[in-house]
């Protein structure tokens, strides 16, 4: 008996030593952990229980029965974070670069099944080479099975995946079906073709940081939702994520206790909004003073700016924040902000993450750009989003809310469930200048006049009472008084229940 | 003394003899801190108040205090505080009676007591002759002379040769400096320690001289080294009485701006401090003053005094006086110009503990005491006061919310410790200071810190040029050495302790009776500075053991979201202010900062595997993050810029956006016009 239990001990140090001792110094040299690292980082300690650590390729062709690694360049299983359980597969760089094979592939989908059965998130890491090319095709099918359960899953456990490394051709299609992306600063890329193939088809020389670094994709494309520093700081971090996320589309978020005062006030709002309508502030200002601790996650920080998304807590419970953000370009609406803003509200909605929604918006950005591009559409996707979710939602109109866009921020009409304004607030068809000019053409070449008109207009409109008269504002509250206001929606709505005929999906406007 | 640590209780020496002639309703012509400080003791007197303010102080504190408010104007100090018809106006339209001027603005204009008097208002200051009479660099030097004052010895007359300027430098004792007459900042300026170097730079000086100023006269006066700044807080009532108030020493300067007083001075011996109040008393009675007013003298080591100038006006700094003396000066100036006699005789003075004075101000320490200004987002001074004879006083004129404008003084608040000994004064200064969180602007509260924990300063070996020799090269915040390091790392451990018993909490666990449990073997990294320590309960408090062998023991009521961590760090009151920083905390401490992250010992291995980031990457050009039009460059080409400089305003979707340097540089090439309308991206302006 002692000689098969020193076998089993012999066998799994042969797995756990991955591709050698000199190809994990190499992965450490580039500043990279191993798999096997990042998943004891990411982890609560001691809390791993792998899967398929002898799994080996059935690969005959090029020589690679020769070569066998246990494991197969992929490392799978499960752990608990914070004592939570979660699913987990990591690539291995030191083992044939990563690159999936069908064998590989298999142990992914194992655990994608269990995760998905066990209504637990699941983490990817990514740092591979991409298909194992001696096995052809049987690697293609790999890949297919992995995409396939990817989109099962989507809308039912949390998938999150975290690029470390490389990450180029058929590995990215399953994170780019997952709920979140990050990556590492310097050490990851991803694409779908690579600066080779670039140069050979377009003649366009380009490095991998400029086709698809963490910069490219966090300010750019939108690929990804963050980017960190190293790999110790991106695990942590996922972690932090983690607290924020329900297990499933059926728990309800996670709770734990708050250290802040749901009662707490804030006399610092009462100013947040400047005497000048043209002058600026932070959105974010108002976002850490209302969650519990000013603890804030952001979703894609660097992208679309103008809208701010992202989570926090209330009471100790996990809520969604969308805001508008006068800082930049003064909140506009554009096509970039609308599908950031669609994306995560869909996201809330599919796990039943209240979503507060802070409004300042100036309306839809005009020109030919916007147009072109299909603003109509990108628009329609955030205003979709708004309408088919059904968990409670509270809106606070800050300041400027105009024509269109106050429509589509979670407005009464299109299913806001508490909707408040400040005082400030300015919910109109459009600003007062613009609505005179129209509406007094004839009075154009009469500069006084036009300005009488304008006061006119800014005191009918510019004020929160003509929609509070409508009833399409429940409250002006006093801006010291937002997260009590806030907390309070939040307790009462918290059985919300709505009803919404049958239909097998909808067609949202992609 | 001063149970209640705010204003200083009055000590009551006669019954005041005229309450019938005391005012009713006085003005504040001032803004900010010394508005709202005496609008305390107005109410305090039972004296109602009317503030003035400019546009951009609609919302300002001092409005808020006061019985009422008087709009005077637009922001710009020349239009509003500074027009004295606006002033008078106000005051007829409240029927205020009298008028304090608090400091800087009209305080010293002699016009503005001409015109008050003319409209029969009071004006809470010295008669305009005593203004005039000091408001004169050369007019007060001579008063001063005749009221035997010590000045500084020197020959003012024609020099003829280099034999008469050694004769005068024998006369006066060395070191001497040679000065041009005509000159100004250093040019022409010797310093002499001997007879051969008096007839070199004689010669010398006078060349230059000719050539800089085309004036080739110079003098000769003692040359006083390592200077300090020593002033003697004076009082005086309509009646002819005059008493001195003790000293205060305002040796740490920045330029010539005050940074940090006290009272009373660790260098006076009780002769030299009744000597120089005693003088200061003489002057003020040579120009009848009638107000609370300050001597101020260059100080050398060895106790020699000259005069240098009165301020006829409460000065900034006044508090630490209060502090030390029970007097209340706002209360006996307004009572002298009320027309009482002063209620203290000057063997009622004396003298009790120590006083430390802060200035605060919005300015960033770290890129060359650039001013900064913006919303405060979070203001939170240590609160005022006042147990076991230490007490702290925070003279503020901003509230959390508010706005740093550029119109005025950078000075937000002064912040004032005052203890039994010099020693407490200072410590309780440091830890008020760890405990004062601002956020939104750039302050000075860092190098404050650092000043406090400064030995030459714990010390009292101070100079006007103690800031210049102690920090040549401007000021870096400082990485925590020794024991404060170990109280930081201590702190940082307590502080992630208190979030993992919470995680410990969060619902949905997969075996939820048996939550999930950390290490208690943690390492904590200050910056990269790795202590591996051990945690333990001990009676509530937590035991932090070091690998080393040392053991901190920490308490405090801390809670995520608290900007100042405070509590006991072995059963001493500490304080330390805390932000929060990817995966840890940002604290700092008696002038020392540190990123801290605690981590396990496994992540803390793995933790040095991870690639140093190198900053940089910074682009070399400034582009427009937004279309919008240009609506004005605020830099030109050749300029140089440091970090947070505005550089460009843009305005976008209506709104003014201010494009700020994210580096120091020079400004090699402009390349969009004021009025061109951008789109993103678009190069505005281009870095050497």
């Amino acid at each position: 008996m002692k000689d098969m239990l020193d076998r089993l001990e012999e066998r799994r140090a042969q797995a756990r030593a991955g591709g050698g001792e000199k190809r994990v110094a190499a992965q450490h040299k580039r500043g990279k952990l191993t798999a096997r690292e990042r998943i004891e980082l990411l982890l609560d300690d001691g809390s791993f229980e792998e899967f398929d650590m002898f799994v080996q390729h059935q690969c005959a062709d090029f020589g690679m029965q020769d070569q066998k690694i246990p494991g197969d360049g992929v490392v799978t299983g499960w752990g608990t974070v914070n004592g939570r359980t979660v699913f987990v597969f990591s690539k291995d760089f030191t083992v044939f670069g990563g690159s999936l094979s069908e064998a590989h592939a298999r142990k992914i989908m194992k655990v994608q099944d269990m995760a998905l059965r066990m209504r637990a998130p699941i983490i990817g890491l990514f740092d591979a080479g991409g298909a194992r090319i001696q096995e052809g095709v049987a690697a293609l099918g790999g890949y297919g099975e992995v995409f396939k359960r990817n989109v099962v899953a989507s809308g039912v456990i949390p998938q999150i995946s975290v690029i470390m490394g490389p990450c180029a051709g058929g590995d990215v299609y399953s994170p780019a079906m997952t709920d979140f992306i990050f990556m590492v600063r310097d050490t990851s890329y991803m694409f779908v073709t690579g600066p080779d193939v670039v140069k050979t088809v377009t003649n366009e020389t380009v490095t991998a940081e400029e086709l698809g670094g963490a910069k490219v994709h966090t300010t750019k494309s939108s690929v990804a939702d963050g980017a960190f520093d190293n790999d110790l700081e991106a695990l942590l971090q996922v972690r932090r994520l983690i607290d924020f996320l329900p297990a499933n589309n059926l728990d309800g978020v996670p709770e734990w206790p708050s250290f802040d005062d749901p009662e707490r006030e804030e006399p610092s709002l009462d100013t947040l909004v400047p005497d000048n309508p043209n002058q600026p502030y932070d959105i974010k200002e108002l976002i850490t003073k209302v969650v519990d601790e000013g603890d804030f996650f952001e979703i894609q920080e660097n992208y679309a700016k103008n809208i701010v998304t992202g989570f926090g807590r209330v009471e100790g419970r996990t809520i969604g924040i969308v805001a508008n953000q006068p800082m930049v370009l003064a909140g506009v609406l554009d096509s970039d902000a609308s599908r950031k803003a669609a994306r995560f509200v869909r996201f809330c909605d599919a796990f039943n993450i209240p979503i507060i929604t802070f409004e300042d918006v100036p309306g839809f950005l005009p020109g030919t750009s916007q147009e072109y591009g299909g603003l109509i559409k990108h628009g329609a996707k955030l205003l979709f989003a708004y309408s088919e979710a059904t968990v409670p939602l509270v809106t606070l109109i800050t300041r400027k809310a105009f024509g269109g866009a106050y429509d589509v921020m979670a407005s009464k009409h299109v299913g806001g469930d508490v909707n408040y304004a400040w005082p400030s607030a300015q919910i109109a068809v459009m600003g007062a200048k613009g609505a005179v000019e129209i509406i007094f053409r004839a009075d154009l070449d009469n500069p006084e006049k036009i300005a009488a008109r304008t006061q006119e207009y800014e005191d009918r409109f510019m004020s929160p009472f003509v929609a509070a008269e409508r009833g399409y504002i429940d409250e002006v509250i006093m801006p010291r008084s937002t997260r009590r206001r806030i907390a309070r929606a939040l307790a009462m709505l918290r059985e919300k229940e709505t009803e919404r005929p049958w239909k097998k999906h909808d067609n949202l406007p992609l | 003394m001063d149970e209640t640590g705010g204003q200083p209780a009055v000590k009551c020496v006669q019954p005041s003899e005229s309450s019938l002639s005391m005012f009713d309703k006085i003005l504040i012509a001032n803004r900010g801190e010394i508005a709202c400080r005496i609008i305390k003791t107005a109410r305090r007197m039972g004296i109602a108040t009317v503030a003035v303010y400019s546009d951009a102080d609609r919302d300002a504190l001092h409005v808020e205090m006061a019985d009422e408010a008087v709009h005077i104007g637009p922001a710009a100090a020349a239009e509003s505080y500074l027009v004295i018809e606006k002033i008078i106006e106000a005051c007829r339209q409240t029927g205020a009676q009298a008028v304090h001027p608090g400091y800087g603005f009209l305080s010293e204009r002699e016009a503005f007591a001409d015109a008050l008097k003319a409209a029969g208002i009071v004006f809470i200051g010295p008669n305009q002759g005593a203004i005039a009479a000091m408001g004169d660099k050369i007019e007060s030097k001579k008063a001063a002379a005749t009221a035997k004052v010590s000045t500084v010895p020197g020959f003012l007359g024609v020099i003829e040769n280099p034999e008469h300027a050694v004769q005068i430098a024998d006369e006066i004792g060395y070191p001497v400096m040679i000065k041009a007459s005509a000159g100004g900042g250093g040019k022409g300026m010797r310093i002499a320690h001997s007879a051969d170097e008096v007839a070199e730079g004689f010669a010398r000086a006078k060349s230059e001289a000719a050539s800089s100023f085309g004036d080739d006269r110079v003098f000769v006066e003692k040359f006083i080294v390592d200077p300090r700044h020593i002033e003697i807080q004076v009082l005086g009532d309509k009646h002819g009485n005059a008493i001195w108030v003790s000293e205060r020493e305002c040796s740490i300067q920045r330029r010539n701006q005050k940074v940090i007083e006290e009272a009373p001075s660790p260098l006076l011996d009780e002769e030299t401090r009744r000597e120089m109040g005693a003088q200061a008393v003489a002057l003020a009675k040579a120009v009848a003053y009638d107000s609370a007013g300050t001597v101020e003298f260059v100080v050398g080591q060895d106790k020699s005094f000259f005069f240098l100038e009165m301020n006829t006006r409460l000065q900034v700094e006044h508090p630490v006086t209060e502090m030390i003396t029970g007097i209340d000066l706002v209360e006996e100036m307004i009572r002298v110009a009320a027309g009482e006699k002063l209620r203290h005789a000057q063997d009622d003075i004396k003298l009790d503990g120590w006083s430390v004075e802060s200035r605060i101000y919005a300015e960033d320490p770290t890129r060359g005491f650039l001013p900064s200004t913006g919303r405060l987002t979070l203001y939170r001074p240590p609160a005022d006061s006042g147990e076991d004879g230490v007490s702290v006083r925070n003279d503020t004129g901003v509230t959390e919310g508010g706005e740093i404008s550029i119109f005025y003084d950078p000075m937000i608040a002064k912040l004032v410790t005052h203890a039994p000994t010099r020693e407490q004064a200072i410590e309780a200064q440091a830890r008020a200071l760890d405990a004062f969180a601002i956020e939104g602007i750039r302050h000075n509260i860092p190098f404050l810190s650092a000043l406090m924990a400064h030995p030459r300063w714990r010390e009292g070996r101070l100079s006007t040029g103690f800031i210049a020799e102690e920090f040549p090269d401007g000021f870096a915040l400082p990485a925590p050495e020794g024991v404060v390091a170990l109280r930081m790392a201590a702190v940082g451990a307590q502080i992630d302790h208190l979030l993992n018993e919470r995680k410990r909490r969060i619902s949905g666990q997969m075996r939820p009776d048996e939550a999930v449990r950390f290490t208690l073997e943690r390492s904590v990294m200050l910056g990269n500075a790795r202590h591996d320590i051990t945690i333990a309960e001990a009676e509530g408090q937590l035991a932090i053991n070091f690998a080393e062998g040392t053991q901190v023991l920490v308490a405090s009521g801390w809670k995520p979201g608290d900007p100042v961590w405070s509590g006991t760090i072995d059963g001493v009151p500490a304080a330390m202010q805390v932000r929060v920083i990817l995966n840890g905390v940002q604290l700092s401490h008696a002038g020392a900062f540190a990123d801290v992250r605690v981590y396990t010992r496994r992540e803390a291995d793995l933790a040095a595997i991870m690639p140093e980031k190198r900053d940089g990457g910074a682009t070399k050009q400034l582009l427009c993050p937004m279309p919008g039009l240009v609506r004005a460059l605020l830099v030109s080409e050749g300029q140089e810029v440091k970090i947070g400089e505005p550089l460009v305003m843009v305005e976008a979707m209506k709104m003014e956006n201010v494009l700020r340097a994210e580096r120091e540089g020079t400004i090699a090439k402009i390349v969009a016009k004021e009025g061109d309308s951008l789109a993103v991206d678009a190069v505005i302006l281009e870095f050497a």
